[in-house]
């Protein structure tokens, strides 16, 4: 099981490493999107696929890491990756206080109010708050990302970058996973009575899902706006939010289902550019399609495997005769 | 006084329309506890479709007047609701037992599928509705000049409201809609034919959906084809308001929208109106996490 | 003395009172039975000592200190563990993870920790996969393991809950008709895992309508009848108690 797992990720990493050979500059860009639009899913996808809550306002997020990161950076200066904690920090510190009062809605009611939050962002965007963010027109100018005094300026540099991001991401989210934090999002996602009634705190394990998911996009919102060097409210519109939201649920709520999902939602239309207006029409069609003969997602999150400690000995006589039984099978 | 009355007419025309788009969310989601997220678009079809009725056939110079109108509007509920019940069978049927959000995720994509065919069909340009058809009489009530048009829309919203809602409660139908909205097993058992059941309130709540988009062509004019995700957007906000599930309370959450909506753009700011309605959404809920009328359902443990 | 106090405790909904000044006491190291006829307000108790609901006057003291009103989590944290009478399980996820669900609440490594993989993570996160799988051996569900927790049979999910339950470490454990749809012979061996409880230190309040389980296990027996305290006693003289007698066959005639 996770051998195959590994492999598979193996297998990604070196297409992933060897693709931007083979690709002209514009297919390049196009999969820096789906590398960004990974990133975005990967971090909803621990509020939505793991927690199991609606969330259907995650561009809200990002888009305070984006305009923190325009701000920072325009009008004082900031170097563009030296403003990505702080992104991160100012998304987190966002969902932590608009989280807090509606954490405990349920499923629907959820989902419309998270859809009012990332509404109201983006109308105060337009209606340019704190005189901060510029308006409809938004922020430009923003300038490029320098690491280790390297100017990363062209689309291939942004592809290494934002797939490194993805990477580590993965890597880090899967450790998550398979942690108590993990488990406890899976169980307030089956039955949130149980989970609170075995011990979990749900209510704080509900908000830190979101802060997590809001710190990763916020850091997103960064590298987003390094590569525009402009940015605009429309960017940040409640679309982005159905797309990632649809991204997390055809993909099936792992993370490989995510980029499997990022792929086919971001990259493929991009295939079918000839066809203009109608390739739309096509891809609302594929995504009822796909939920019919694949009701569950492209790829589920497969059951984690635990290493059982050997059964030595046993607390009771009866719980000894099922250890003898076992035999010491794990 | 006189901005006031024009602001709360105004809102309670738009709030209508709120109100009947919010009926069929609230409808639909009363028996399948699925939201349809194409529904704003159904509202979309309904109004180019009243668009096509109005100038192709010309319609309203062969039955002039209302009774033209009249006959536009039942001609676009009979096939919305069509369309309607063949997007239940296509979309939503094979994912009954499925997870909610599946049934989510194929809803958005049967709106993006109607909204680009919409777009396909006639065009990106907004269309404008035939302006001889609208009544351009203005009424004076106690020396305020108010639109006939406002005030008919106001009185059709009511009316149709009205009836759908004697429809639900006095009818062997309506009883056995609600029915499978309290226990879909226990209505399957009564005898009831929940299939039926269901394929019905997708022609229903879709037939309202689609008057009120000839409605909004009627009272402004001109119709988009992404006009389906504001209005469906506010008409969710506005049954969630009233409690999902609920048929009065999408009626009332609807009027509210509307109103608050008018009045908040009136004398609070213009720019902000979208913002203010989900705003008062968001505190309604934080007090009534169920909306206005929604029931408080306790925790079976 | 008591590990478990209940003082006059009511609850309302609506109009309906489902719990009526009622009070009682468990002993530590008990096993007691509360018993009585459908809706007579029992798993509303339970609902009650473990913060599922708050009751409206009345106060409950686990060992001593006053638990009225702290969220569910907490009290289990403070040693009250339960089993739910509608299964309850996480249905799609495996049988240790179940068990693991229970260990939980003893467990410090947050989301850093896990991300960074520390030591100490590790460390723990092997205890308490070590608890989860005594737990699972002593309900006799070991084997299992990695099955989904809606593939095991009834009785096996019953077993699963209270080994989630155990995991928590608890001094109180509560069970919700755990013998609710077990055939006679998972009833008898329910028995003696009931016993086997008991005798790590745990106390044992339990729901039940198997009146020969309740009978064989329970010390001591509360009964309940339209919310209200009607009797509580060894279970020789509660089953002799007219009052208790005409509760379960119904009033004569002539009331």
């Amino acid at each position: 099981m996770t051998v195959s797992r590994t492999t598979s990720y193996a297998g990604i990493a070196v297409v992933v490493a060897v693709l931007p050979l083979l690709l002209d500059p514009y297919w390049t860009d196009v999969f820096v999107s789906i590398g960004l639009y990974s990133v975005l899913a990967l971090s909803l996808n621990i509020i939505l696929g793991q927690a199991g809550l609606f969330h259907m306002g995650h561009a809200a997020f990002y888009a305070v890491g984006a305009y923190v990161t325009a701000i920072a950076n325009t009008m004082w200066g900031v170097p563009v990756l030296w403003a990505m904690p702080f992104a991160g920090l100012a998304a987190a510190l966002f969902a932590m206080v608009v989280a807090r009062p509606i954490i405990h809605l349920r499923g629907d009611y959820l989902l419309i109010v998270t859809i009012g939050i990332v509404e109201i962002v983006r109308i105060a965007l337009i209606n340019n708050v704190f005189g901060l963010t510029g308006g409809a027109n938004g922020i430009f100018g923003i300038s490029r990302p320098m690491l280790f005094g390297f100017k990363i300026a062209k689309p291939v540099h942004f592809y290494y970058l934002v797939w490194a991001y993805v990477a580590c991401s993965i890597l880090l989210f899967r450790r998550l996973e398979n942690s108590r934090f993990g488990r406890a999002l899976n169980y307030i996602k089956e039955d949130d009575t149980a989970a609170e009634g075995s011990g979990v705190n749900t209510a704080s394990y509900k908000l830190w899902a979101f802060v997590l998911g809001a710190f990763w996009a916020g850091m997103t919102g960064t590298i987003y706006a390094a590569k525009m060097t402009i940015i605009s409210p429309e960017s940040f519109s409640f679309w982005e939010s159905v797309v990632l939201f649809a991204i997390v649920i055809l993909g099936g709520g792992s993370n490989r289902g995510v980029l499997l999902g990022a792929f086919l939602l971001i990259g493929l239309p991009e295939f079918f550019r000839e066809f203009a207006s109608a390739r739309m029409l096509a891809f609302g069609l594929a995504m009822v399609v796909m939920m019919i003969f694949r009701p569950q997602g492209m790829l589920p999150p497969m059951p984690r495997f635990y290493k059982l400690p050997e059964r030595i000995r046993c607390i009771t006589g009866k719980g000894g005769d099922a250890a003898a039984q076992a035999g010491g099978g794990a | 006084m006189e901005e006031f009355f024009q602001q709360l007419t105004n809102g309670l025309a738009v709030g209508g329309i709120y109100a009947l788009i919010a009926l069929g969310y609230t409808m639909v989601y009363g028996v399948l506890k699925l939201i349809n997220f194409a529904h704003g678009d159904l509202f979309t079809i309904g109004a180019y479709l009243g668009f096509t009725l109005f100038t192709a056939f010309g319609l309203a110079g062969w039955v002039s007047g209302p009774g033209g109108v009249l006959l536009v509007l039942v001609m676009v509920m009979g096939l919305v609701a069509l369309i309607g019940f063949l997007l239940e069978r296509v979309a939503y049927r094979p994912l009954r037992s499925s997870s909610r959000l599946s049934a989510v995720v194929s809803a958005l994509g049967a709106s993006i599928f109607f909204q680009n065919a919409v777009m396909l069909i006639y065009g990106a340009k907004f269309q404008v509705y035939p302006n001889d058809i609208r009544p351009s009489y203005v009424l004076s009530i106690m020396g305020i000049d108010v639109p006939l048009v406002r005030i008919m829309m106001i009185a059709a919203s009511l009316g149709l409201m009205l009836a759908l809602y004697w429809f639900t409660q006095r009818t062997r139908i309506g009883a056995a809609i609600r029915a499978t909205a309290i226990d879909q097993g226990a209505a399957k058992l009564m005898g009831i034919d929940v299939n039926r059941v269901i394929s019905l309130v997708f022609m229903i709540g879709p037939a309202l959906g689609g008057v009120a988009g000839v409605m909004v062509g009627l009272y402004y004019g001109q119709v988009d084809f992404t006009m389906g995700w504001v209005y469906g957007l506010k008409a969710f906000t506005a049954a969630i308001l009233g409690g999902i599930g609920n048929i009065p309370g999408a009626m009332v959450g609807g009027l509210l929208l509307g109103v608050i909506e008018a009045l908040g753009a009136a004398y609070i700011s213009i720019a902000w109106k979208d913002a203010i309605a989900f705003l008062v959404l968001i505190l309604i809920l934080i007090i009534r996490p169920t909306g206005l009328l929604g029931e408080r359902v306790a925790d079976k443990i | 003395m008591s590990l478990l106090a209940l003082r006059n405790l009511t609850k309302t909904f609506g109009g309906l009172v489902a719990v009526n000044n009622v009070t009682f006491d468990v002993a530590e190291g008990a096993i007691v039975g509360l018993i009585g006829p459908n809706g007579a307000g029992k798993t509303t108790v339970f609902n009650l000592i473990t913060g599922n609901y708050k009751p409206d006057s009345g106060d409950i003291f686990f060992d001593g200190r006053t638990i009225k009103g702290l969220p569910t989590h907490r009290i289990v944290q403070q040693g009250i563990a339960r089993t739910f009478q509608t299964i309850r399980l996480f249905q799609n996820m495996s049988v240790i993870e179940n068990a693991l669900a229970g260990c939980h609440c003893r467990m410090q490594s947050g989301m850093l920790s896990a991300m960074l993989r520390t030591p100490a993570q590790r460390a723990e996160e092997q205890r308490a996969l070590l608890r989860a799988t005594r737990e699972l051996e002593f309900v006799g569900l070991a084997d299992e393991h990695a099955n989904l927790a809606k593939n095991l049979s009834y009785g096996n999910q019953r077993l699963l809950e209270i080994a989630r339950a155990l995991a928590t470490d608890p001094r109180f454990i509560i069970l919700d008709e755990p013998a609710g749809g077990m055939n006679d012979q998972e009833t008898a061996a329910l028995i003696d895992t009931i016993r086997a409880i008991r005798d790590r230190g745990i106390t044992v309040l339990l729901i039940e309508h198997d009146m020969s389980l309740v009978m064989k296990v329970c010390e001591k027996l509360v009964v309940l009848e339209y919310g209200a305290l009607l009797a509580e006693g060894v279970p020789a003289a509660i089953k002799d108690d007219p009052r208790v007698i005409e509760a379960y066959l119904g009033a004569d005639t002539d009331d």
